[in-house]
């Protein structure tokens, strides 16, 4: 029987409800957008749509290993519990730690922050939160006491102007840049500026961009707090009820619009037209991301941001605000608990005495740790330097995700004990463990998650856990009872664990904290089971939650008042110089989270940025030589990746542009966080993510090619390679440095098995131009294809990748094969724009030209393309 | 007053010839033809049909007897008619009976004969070629009341004549001297896919074979081939279809220079420049012709001349190759092996029966061998005759005009 069951969507901040229909006969889920969910209404994007495709068990991790051998969970808590024990007995507790991530659910988050800084007594536990919005948990720390995120989704709708500064919403949070997209077309005359050194697709709807330079958003933004005092658009009345520090602050911010623009290298006229109009509109809502937040002076670009909305009284009211979108689906929920290694708990930290000696008392330890651990970098560095020795990673791949990280792959091959706790068997970070514990995936996990806007949503199980998996709190309480801490971790389900953290919310508050959601405290199991999302504080005074804070000008510092900070713009840390004369930013794609180990699992996910690519400026590409397509080297003081080259206009000369996704089990070179520097903020120690000195050459290889291949295949890894999941297919782009003596061999060694069929080979060679192909067809159906040239253009592999999803070959597709053409008349779909119905550029192009169609709507009418998540509508605009 | 025009030889590039100058110059001339053969002009590349039983006598007749009437042509066919003797002094031609006809115009276009095996027996009985209606009519003789045929010669008609005797109910042996067989037309795979896919039509093959004796009974009829492995096969019939030389020897007679043939010029002309030779009697610039399609070209460029029209040149051009064997694609053309400065191009899909090859040389190409597809044969030869630069097109050249344009 089919069920339907309303659950949290896994990837972005956004924190979608999705409505799961459950066929678990065939372990199949026909996902669709929750229309009761205030976060997105029933809307989707191309990955949360994808879900149902993630689910497979191929792949996953099903039982706990040690050292590489399946064992039962017994043994592996037991080692788990053990190497904590004798590593705290023989170097003290900060020689162990847990490195965490936003992708584990409130619960889980609580009892591993419990186990780290309650009872193991080290503050050593921290989270790749620290890499995503840690700069603003600090500026909203500075500016409020408190790390609260004012407004709410609603401002979107409600606001006369959005800012959208340093976020690609359109890609990284693309359900709240649709709730965008219809506001500005229910009201054209809603502003909407754009700032980011990139013309990201976010520009689409913009209608100004602001294309700064990289890293000197602080200075526009002090260029904006002194020019709307010049106009005398300040809201003094608020300012001095309501905030401390503002004269230090325009003092520091005392530049003139020549200067900005200077600094920022933006067009006078637009910086003003831009300052125009935020002073001209009340109701001004500041969306910030990453590009604020990882940088060296992230902190600082947060707090000017909020400067602006404080000296204009435009915070906590309908319509305004400065707003973080956070990266992970529960990075607020990490934040709640503790998760970053200077918190304690329920957004109390090391910073107070009275909040340690709270908690001590709450959690009645006598352990408790008094002084912040190591955050995520130095956490690396302590371990790579054999400070940590035993280190317990969840859900989370730093091997591939954390700067200078192939820094971190040594650190972690040098450390004595590691265990990490995944449900996905092979990822960069699970091959170097001596410990591998299966946590239950997204389908299976029960337990609650906090979006961007504080709203506290439930993710409930769709499936039985696959195999052995057990929840993260389960394997967490086991370890710690394991190790004497039996009365603290008596947890026997998630809301026991979610009671607790409720009541520690509200323990000795009195509205002193902004996090409280004590009316939780005493929750039933059946409500929480049946819990509808809510926004934070729940408690007393808000027990329907409550959708804006500081609408009373009371904030959460000692004296009540906000706290203007003065902001000393900086350049990022390491300038490009000589030899690396480049910058190196990094980012999202639409179609993929994070280090891929769930989406790539879902083919149509794996279409519309197949490759790792690197984005250069035209004049850029001229200078280094560089084609679209072509391969090219990418180096840093730190590391090197290959990636396929884009020349767009979209990036500003000077700098370069990949996404962050590719792990070692993707891509041979394609790991970005190899390059990047080290560097992070003072105060947040957010990692400076977006700014990296490079320089970049051509890549010429002997031969480019690829294989199709309907089975997995253990290719010899030639220089360069990348695996991309298709629909019934597995294609390898590859390249290498030396021609194969015989291509014929080298195929049949890739691609043959034992599968006792009998294949018949198809082959194509022209020697003289370092060309073969050739296809193996078992039973009439194509099994695998691959293609090698040396100077030759590849076909595309639409066509050929297609062919796979038949049964049979027809005679004129046989013939055509080895041309990697569809055979003449029958048409080539092209590069897949829209994920969700699978539509391709030359099928769109086409019915351009032949129904003359003028808009997306239309298109989306006649192709359906666009009409779901909407995020390939610019692509489609473009293509109009 | 028209002027006089004979032809010997009734076959194919004679005739065409006629047909040629009938359209270029209808007036111009008074027409006698001599012919060895009884009938009216046949399509001689069409015996293999007749032998296999897919087309009759009549089904191949190019030109019968009436149609010599209707177009003005004094016809001297069959026997007694043979040409024995030219006079070029006094411009006549004689044939064996005495029959004489005057000239202004001779055209020679005798053909060739077929080469028997220089091995002792080959005057047996049951020893025959392959040439004209008279043997295909001997070879359905025997295979109606005898079994074993040896066919002598893995080359086109070799075994067009081998699946015709099968079909025909014979147990056959083709013997070839070489390793693979159409080893002027196809290369080594191509070879063994064509030789397999005989094999399956039930014809056997003695390869890189050496012919030593054919042996006969006392009735002087063939009864067995032996070989210099010391092995024998029984034989009932004999054929030999090892190639064919010039037949020029009324030519030489004549006194016209002959070396392998009869050597004529661009314009088809014999030393006497009132002679013209076509077809596989002749000599051109070194090369002797045994296919139909250069025999058709020269035509046209004789009758040119003869009409005094006069601007054509035969050039010779790589002439491609097709086996007349029904559900057997394959097509040569050009240098299809190349040398050092050649690069080739090859597609094969085993399990279709399809392999091609591309000889490219200097951007151009220079050969094509297609077994099982030939579908784009008549592409590459236009390719290849007009010399194209092939560089633009060349990673689709294997897949055919259509992918390549």
């Amino acid at each position: 029987m089919n069920t339907t069951v309303q659950t949290t969507c896994p990837y972005c901040g956004v924190g979608c409800g999705i409505s799961a229909k459950i066929d678990e006969a065939h372990h199949h889920l026909k996902i669709s957008g929750d229309a009761t969910h205030p976060a997105n209404f029933g809307r989707l994007c191309s990955k949360g749509s994808a879900l149902g495709e993630t689910v497979e068990l191929k792949g996953r991790l099903l039982q706990p290993k040690v050292y590489g051998c399946e064992t039962s969970w017994t043994e592996a808590l037991d080692l788990v519990a053990d190497s904590f024990i004798n590593t705290i007995q023989k170097y003290g507790a900060d020689a162990v730690a847990i490195y965490g991530s936003g992708q584990l659910l409130t619960e889980d988050y609580y009892v591993a922050n419990k186990l780290m800084k309650g009872f193991i007594g080290s503050g050593n536990m921290d989270t790749n939160s620290r890499l995503c919005m840690s700069s603003s948990v600090a500026g909203h720390k500075r500016a409020f006491g408190s790390d609260t995120v004012p407004g709410c989704y609603e401002d979107l709708e409600l606001a006369e102007m959005i800012v959208l500064i340093g976020s690609n919403a359109a890609w990284c949070h693309p359900v709240s840049f649709q709730r965008i997209r219809a506001a500005k077309e229910s009201n054209p005359k809603l502003k909407i500026v754009v700032i980011d050194p990139r013309r990201t697709v976010s520009c689409d709807i913009a209608d100004l961009h602001l294309p700064l330079a990289s890293g000197s958003d602080a200075a526009l933004f002090n260029g904006l707090l002194h020019f709307l005092s010049g106009q005398g658009v300040l809201d003094q009345a608020y300012i001095k009820a309501h905030t401390e520090g503002f004269e230090l602050a325009l003092n520091a911010a005392c530049i003139d619009i020549e200067q900005v623009a200077d600094t920022c290298r933006l067009d006078k006229d637009d910086l003003h037209r831009f300052y125009e109009w935020f002073a001209g509109h009340e109701k001004v809502v500041s969306l910030y991301s990453q590009g604020i937040n990882q940088s060296s002076s992230g902190t600082d670009k947060v707090n000017a941001i909020i400067n602006c909305h404080l000296a204009t009284g435009r915070i906590g009211k309908p319509g305004c605000g400065p707003f973080s979108l956070t990266g992970q689906p529960n990075a607020m929920g990490g934040r709640e608990v503790g998760g970053l290694s200077h918190q304690l708990a329920a957004h109390m930290d090391f910073s107070s005495t009275d909040d340690i000696e709270r908690v001590a008392r709450f959690w009645g330890s006598d352990n408790i740790a008094r002084k912040s651990g190591y955050p995520a970098v130095e956490l690396f560095d302590a371990i790579y330097e054999g400070k940590v020795k035993a280190v317990w990673i969840m859900g989370t791949n730093p091997v591939v995700s954390l700067p200078n990280a192939d820094k971190v792959k040594q650190a972690l091959q040098r450390c004595e004990f590691v265990a990490v706790s995944d449900c996905i068997a092979d990822t960069d970070t699970t091959v170097l463990a001596h410990v591998l514990l299966p946590a239950q995936g997204w389908s299976e996990k029960d337990g609650t998650v906090t979006n961007s806007e504080r709203r506290i949503s439930r993710q409930r199980a769709l499936f039985k856990p696959a195999g052995g998996a057990k929840p993260d709190w389960w394997i967490i309480t086991q370890v710690a009872r394991r190790m004497g801490f039996e009365q603290a971790f008596h947890y026997q389900s998630p809301v026991e664990i979610f009671r607790e953290h409720a009541r520690l919310s509200g323990f000795e508050n009195n509205g002193s904290r902004d996090f409280d959601i004590s009316a939780f405290a005493d929750i039933a199991g059946q409500d929480y089971e049946r819990l509808q999302p809510i926004q934070w504080p729940v408690n007393q005074a808000y027990p329907k939650g409550r959708a804006r804070l500081f609408d009373d000008g009371r904030f959460f510092t000692e004296s009540g008042k906000a706290k203007f900070i003065a902001v000393t713009p900086r350049p990022p840390v390491n300038p490009p110089d000589q030899d690396y004369p480049l910058i190196l930013n990094t980012g999202r794609l639409r179609d993929q989270w994070h280090t891929m180990t769930r989406t790539a699992i879902a083919a149509k996910l794996n279409q519309h940025k197949p490759e790792p690519f690197v984005e250069v400026h035209p004049d850029d590409a001229r200078r280094y030589g560089l084609v679209t397509n072509s391969l090219a080297s990418i180096e840093s003081r730190w590391g090197t990746m290959l990636a396929r080259v884009q020349v767009t206009d979209s990036q500003l000369p000077g700098s370069l542009f990949v996404p962050m996704h590719w792990t070692e089990q993707y891509a041979g070179r394609g790991r970005m966080g190899a390059l990047v520097n080290a560097i992070v903020d003072p105060i947040s120690n957010q990692p400076e993510s977006k700014h990296t000195p490079v320089r970049i050459k051509t890549y010429q290889p002997a031969w480019q090619g690829f294989i199709l291949s309907r089975r997995e295949l253990g290719i010899d890894a030639p220089d360069y390679w990348v695996k991309i999941k298709g629909e019934q297919v597995y294609r390898y782009e590859l390249a290498g440095m030396t021609l194969s003596e015989n291509w014929q061999d080298w195929a049949k060694n890739n691609l043959c098995d034992n599968d006792g069929a009998a294949p018949q080979w198809q082959e194509y060679q022209d020697p003289g131009r370092g060309n073969y192909r050739a296809a193996r067809i078992v039973n009439n159906q194509l099994e695998s294809v691959v293609f090698i040239a040396a100077e030759s253009a590849l076909p595309e592999r639409n066509w050929l990748a297609g062919l796979f999803e038949k049964t049979e070959l027809e005679k004129t597709e046989r013939k055509a094969l080895l041309t990697g053409k569809p055979p003449v008349g029958q048409a080539d779909v092209g590069t897949i724009v829209c994920a969700c119905f699978n539509v391709g550029e030359k099928t769109i192009l086409a019915a351009i030209r032949e129904q003359g169609l003028k808009t997306h709507q239309e298109i989306g009418r006649c192709l359906k393309a666009g009409t779901n998540c909407g995020s390939c509508v610019p692509e489609i605009k473009a293509l109009l | 007053m028209k002027q006089r025009l004979v032809v010997i030889g009734n076959g194919m590039a004679g005739m065409r010839t006629v047909e040629e100058l009938l359209t270029a110059a209808p007036d111009k001339y008074d027409i006698t033809v001599f012919g060895a053969e009884p009938y009216g002009n046949y399509n001689r590349i069409m015996l293999s049909s007749v032998l296999c039983g897919e087309k009759t006598i009549e089904d191949i007749v190019i030109n019968n007897r009436q149609w010599y009437i209707d177009n003005g042509i004094t016809l001297h066919a069959g026997e007694g008619k043979a040409a024995v003797y030219i006079d070029r002094k006094h411009k006549e031609v004689y044939a064996q009976d005495g029959t004489v006809a005057g000239y202004e115009r001779l055209l020679i276009a005798t053909g060739s004969k077929a080469v028997m095996p220089e091995v002792p027996g080959s005057d047996l009985d049951g020893v025959i070629s392959f040439r004209d209606i008279f043997d295909v009519n001997k070879m359905l003789d025997y295979s109606r009341s005898h079994k074993k045929a040896v066919v002598l010669g893995g080359g086109l008609l070799g075994l067009e004549a081998a699946n015709g005797l099968v079909l025909r109910g014979m147990d056959v042996t083709v013997i070839h001297n070489h390793e693979i067989l159409l080893n002027r037309q196809m290369d080594r795979p191509a070879a063994k896919m064509l030789q397999t896919e005989l094999e399956q039509r039930g014809l056997k093959f003695k390869m890189a074979a050496k012919l030593t004796q054919l042996t006969g009974d006392q009735n002087n009829h063939i009864t067995a081939v032996s070989f210099s492995d010391g092995r024998q096969l029984e034989c009932d019939l004999f054929v030999a279809a090892i190639g064919v030389r010039p037949n020029m020897e009324l030519a030489r007679k004549a006194g016209i220079y002959c070396e392998r043939g009869i050597v004529v010029n661009d314009t088809l002309q014999s030393y006497d420049p009132s002679i013209y030779a076509v077809g596989e009697c002749i000599q051109h610039r070194g090369d002797t012709f045994g296919l139909v399609a250069p025999l058709f070209e020269q035509a046209k460029v004789c009758a040119n001349h003869l009409s005094a029209h006069g601007a054509a040149e035969y050039v010779a051009l790589p002439t491609a190759t097709k086996l007349k064997v029904t559900g057997i694609n394959l097509f040569s053309v050009g240098d299809f092996q190349g040398d050092e400065s050649c690069q080739s191009i090859c597609f094969t899909d085993p399990a279709l029966g399809v392999y091609k090859k591309l000889v490219i040389k200097a951007n151009k190409l220079a050969g094509a061998v297609l077994y099982g597809d030939t579908a784009d044969g008549g592409w590459y030869q236009q390719l290849l005759e007009q010399r194209e630069d092939i560089s633009g097109i060349r990673d689709a050249l294997i897949f055919g005009k259509a992918y390549a344009e």
